[in-house]
């Protein structure tokens, strides 16, 4: 995709999964298509952009984020995350991954990595998580699932809330 | 492994973000195409320009219906009944339009930004004409007709018939006459639909990636229309993210053009919709009136039912009357009842045209029916449970034959097992009903009203024609390789597959690697659709596996020099009864079951002309034999697979706010012998959270003029987390006698009762109001609201 306009181009540096990234791009590229369409990260999927459904759910400067609404111009000097980087050096799943994989939270997929990003967000951010039925699902209330029915999504959570190192 | 709730094989790449889904494939140098759709619901055409657009920044190619040469054509009726006058849309409108939404022309260029800035800058003019979007009204003989030639607006019209109807209504105690609405919805999958497709100048190739739920038939549709050889065409539907029946409609109009543009421009060419393009041009469902009638008897045996509905099938109805049919032929449930009357009317107006989505007919039916069971039980004095209890078809009474009524794949309605009552007794005790009246009174005391609700509901599946298993054990790995025809959008089937063959293999689930959905590694079967996919493709993997299990214990018996009696095969490798020191692995197994002249690694060696697993008389191949271990079966069921299962709720309504809570949901179901009960369950509570969207939120908002006025995630309301109750799950396994692991399917089955259950649970709620009761879904306090002004309970605003 040559997504650039030589002529009229915004020059971003930012840190992409850890790696510094230079980049001259169109003053109309989203996030969203700069990841999957630039950087080949493909694991940030779109589903509406319209910023409803959270399947182009990113960590900008550590704080989850709709890539879909989300320009890459406005980035200069951001630090961007996405579903890639979850999982450790060593292949390790991230202990969301694993709770998801564990309670079969996961059908298509297709919504998976923004529900992930949404949560482990969540799980960082948090001080004290509820871990209710009602506060989990409050958690996870900005992504949107068509496969799952999310009760099993609402067991991944809770999982990966008691087994994470708080 | 049958049986067990294993961990999915398919998880680990989609949670790492290495899915690949259409959209990901790479495709180096690849043309962006976007689509200028028509703004208006019925019009005449009067001028398309493309001049200025064609001129613009990056577009190579421009097409209009004069673009298309032989392809400007009807597309195909894709499944005909003698009941129709069929029309299909054209890949681009020529002359008209049908459709808020229907494709006028198609910019190629080099990024989809330039294509979409290109598309909005083609020049046209539209001459409106007349719309009538009420499906009573468009049948009127005043109406504006969607296609001129054929005067009015029907497209089908089916009468079937069971026993003898008129009869029963004559003989009846009692009759019950109902009028229930369910709204046009749409599956909304998470995925959009997508397709790329690359073709090799040289080689003739058409490599096509699409989100379809039906690969072989996109193969053999390319090759026709394009005038291709079958051979050079491989489809393949990798990674999809949902598809609940939107995807198994052919042909999207991209769904031909890009694979032409990409001929054409002898360049790869994407299309991936946008959310506006799913919401409208991708196909919808659901709006249908039943007109249904029970006939009765005192003590609440119905001995009679005639059902008159009205199906709107949209602009177009290429899918034919699956959808209609499949309520219809349902529409006596889990009933005994003897004497059924079906009239469907299908009628075309101005929208996107309608094909199945989860549950395809069966919400309908179920709503319908349950609805008039229910006011049964109400005119006759009789608790709604136990109306349902007198007449559930008791399990000796299985096969139950319905014949006079044809479901939508052309098969007699013959329901081949259950266990209705059982299941009506556990869902009673598990949700208390014996204890609901002293919660009802503790909530009334609070000042809040509860409610109790319940339906049943059947789901046809497993339906043919047929599928193929093909099974192959790699010579060098060891490892299975299972390929099977149709394809997967999130059910589990890798996994599923896998425990099928790991069983009657006797090796690791690890070890059995499926493909489904690619026409270049198998290309006989059907497609996915109607909860098939473990019925159908797993029996004749099953059988497959079962031939290669023979095989496997025939050669190592050969290497072991030991009698296939005394032949054990456990994890991946085959030893002597009595000797498993001395195995011998599924590798070398496959790799000295292939005659071979070169040695390419140690274990090939043994298979080499010098070696002594070769010395034997004839020749290396034994006539009539195949080389390596492989085999291939398919399973054609005789009939359909009948699930079914009942769900109930409690729901609490506030008086003041008329919010509804869900306090508890439970069900009860059965798919027969489960093969990953964690996936079937996750099935049902995929369903269900898809029938509250149809109880509560779901419709597709057409106004007076057929614009789609909703056409976004922000005013289509699906249900998230929070809109979704906790689903308390119990199950029977009632084994099918219709396929060797008794499996019935269970992709449609949550959806079906939902909206029955919270119009049921709402109706009981306030029946101390005596408001009339909730006929139409979706639901909502607003609706609510209106019955209690009805009922002079409230005063209108």
């Amino acid at each position: 995709m040559a997504l650039t306009d030589a002529s009229n181009t915004v020059n971003v540096e930012l840190k992409v999964n850890g790696k510094a990234v230079n980049a001259d791009v169109d003053p109309r590229l989203l996030l969203s298509d700069y990841l999957r369409h630039e950087l080949r990260l493909t694991g940030t999927h779109v589903g509406c952009e319209q910023g409803v459904c959270g399947c182009c759910t990113v960590h900008i400067d550590g704080h989850p984020a709709r890539s879909c609404l989300t320009l890459v111009g406005q980035l200069d000097g951001s630090e961007i995350r996405t579903v890639e980087d979850l999982a450790g050096a060593d292949g390790q799943l991230h202990v969301v991954q694993e709770a998801f994989h564990n309670n079969h939270a996961l059908q298509c997929g297709f919504c998976t990595p923004g529900f992930l990003m949404s949560i482990v967000g969540h799980i960082e951010h948090e001080e004290n998580p509820d871990l209710s039925d009602e506060g989990i699902r409050d958690a996870i209330s900005g992504n949107l699932c068509r496969c799952t029915g999310y009760q099993n999504i609402v067991s991944a959570v809770r999982e990966a809330i008691e087994g994470s190192d708080r | 492994m049958f049986g067990e709730s294993i961990k999915r094989k398919e998880d680990p790449r989609l949670l790492r973000g290495e899915g690949s889904y259409v959209d990901d494939i790479d495709m180096p140098g690849a043309l962006h195409a976007a689509f200028l759709r028509s703004p208006a619901a019925r019009a005449r055409i009067t001028s398309i320009d493309t001049t200025v657009a064609a001129a613009m920044p990056g577009v190579v190619k421009i097409y209009t219906a004069d673009d298309l040469g032989d392809l400007d054509m009807d597309l195909p009726l894709l499944i005909p009944h003698p009941s129709m006058r069929p029309k299909t849309q054209r890949p681009l409108a020529r002359d008209d339009v049908f459709y808020v939404g229907q494709a006028i022309a198609m910019v190629v260029a080099t990024d989809r930004y330039l294509a979409e800035d290109a598309a909005g800058a083609i020049d046209f003019e539209l001459d409106n004409l007349a719309v009538e979007l009420g499906l009573d009204a468009a049948l009127a003989p005043d109406a504006p007709v969607v296609h001129e030639d054929l005067g009015d607006n029907l497209a089908a019209d089916l009468v079937m018939n069971e026993g003898d109807p008129d009869g029963a209504f004559e003989r009846a105690d009692h009759i019950v006459e109902i009028e229930v609405t369910v709204d046009r919805s749409t599956a909304a999958p998470m995925e959009c639909r997508a397709i790329a497709a690359r073709f090799d100048r040289l080689t003739g190739d058409l490599l096509v990636y699409d989100t379809t739920q039906a690969p072989i038939s996109i193969r053999g549709g390319l090759a026709s229309i394009l005038d291709l050889d079958e051979d050079r065409v491989r489809v393949i539907a990798p990674d999809v993210g949902g598809g609940f029946g939107q995807k198994v409609m052919q042909f999207y109009p991209d769904e031909l053009l890009v694979p032409l543009a990409a001929i054409e421009l002898d360049r790869p060419v994407k299309f991936t919709e946008d959310r506006t393009e799913n919401f409208i041009s991708s196909n919808h469902e659901r709006t249908q009136i039943h007109r249904i009638k029970l006939a009765a008897m005192n003590d609440g045996e119905v001995i009679g039912l005639v059902d008159s509905l009205v199906h709107d099938t949209g602009a177009f109805i290429p899918y034919g009357i699956a959808v209609a049919q499949v309520a219809a032929s349902v529409i006596g449930g889990p009933y005994r009842i003897p004497n059924i009357g079906t009239h469907l009317k299908c009628v075309y107006t101005p929208t996107v045209p309608v094909s199945p989505y989860r549950g395809a007919g069966r919400p309908h039916a179920c709503f319908a029916l349950e609805r008039a069971m229910d006011q049964l039980a109400l005119d006759l004095g009789l608790d709604r449970w136990e109306i349902r209890r007198r007449n559930l078809i008791a399990a000796d009474e299985f096969p139950y034959h319905r014949e006079g009524l044809i479901f939508a794949t052309g098969t007699p309605v013959i329901m081949d097992s259950g266990e209705y009552h059982e299941s009506l007794d556990k869902l009673e005790e598990a949700i208390d009903v014996a204890g609901f009246e002293a919660k009802r009174a503790e909530a009334m005391a609070e000042g809040k009203y509860l409610g109790l609700g319940l339906g049943f509901y059947v789901e046809v599946t497993g339906v043919g024609p047929y599928e193929g298993g093909q099974i192959r054990v790699h010579p060098i790995t060891g490892k299975v390789y299972v390929n099977t025809g149709l394809t997967g959008q999130g059910q589990g089937h890798e996994t599923v597959y896998a425990q099928i063959v790991s069983d009657v293999l006797s090796c690791s689930v690890d070890d059995v690697i499926v493909t489904e959905g690619d026409t270049g590694v198998f290309d006989w079967g059907v497609a996915t659709f109607a909860s098939r996919a473990a019925v159908v493709s797993g029996s004749a993997i099953h059988k497959s596996a079962k031939l290669v299990r023979e095989q496997i214990i025939e050669a190592a018996a050969n290497m072991l020099e030991s009698s296939a009696e005394d032949i054990v095969l456990e994890d991946g490798k085959a030893f002597v009864n009595g000797v498993p020191d001395r195995p011998v692995g599924f590798a070398a197994i496959a790799t000295a079951s292939n005659p071979l002249r070169y040695s390419f690694s140690e274990s090939s060696q043994v298979a080499t002309q010098f070696a002594p697993a070769s010395q034997h008389d004839g020749p290396p191949l034994a006539e009539g034999a195949h080389p390596g271990l492989e085999a291939t079966d398919y399973f054609s069921p005789e009939q359909d697979t009948w699930a079914s299962g009942v769900h109930a709720a409690i729901v609490e309504i506030d008086p003041v706010t008329l919010d509804i809570n869900i306090d508890r949901y439970v069900l009860v179901h059965d798919c027969g012998r489960m093969i990953n009960p964690a996936i079937v369950e996750g099935q049902i509570s995929g369903g269900v959270a898809s029938g509250m969207g149809g109880a509560f939120y779901e419709r597709i908002n057409y106004d007076d003029d057929g614009n789609l006025t909703n056409a976004s995630f922000m005013e289509f309301l699906m249900p998230y987390a929070t809109e979704v109750p906790h689903m308390e799950m119990h199950h029977l396994e009632t084994p099918s006698p219709l396929n060797p692991l008794g499996m019935k399917g269970v992709g449609e089955a949550g959806t079906i009762p939902v909206a029955q259950v919270i119009a049921s649970a709402i109706d009981d709620a306030l029946s101390h109001l005596g408001t009339s009761p909730i006929l139409h879904v979706p639901t909502s306090p607003s609706m609510i609201h209106e019955k209690l002004v009805e009922a002079g309970h409230l005063v209108e605003e």
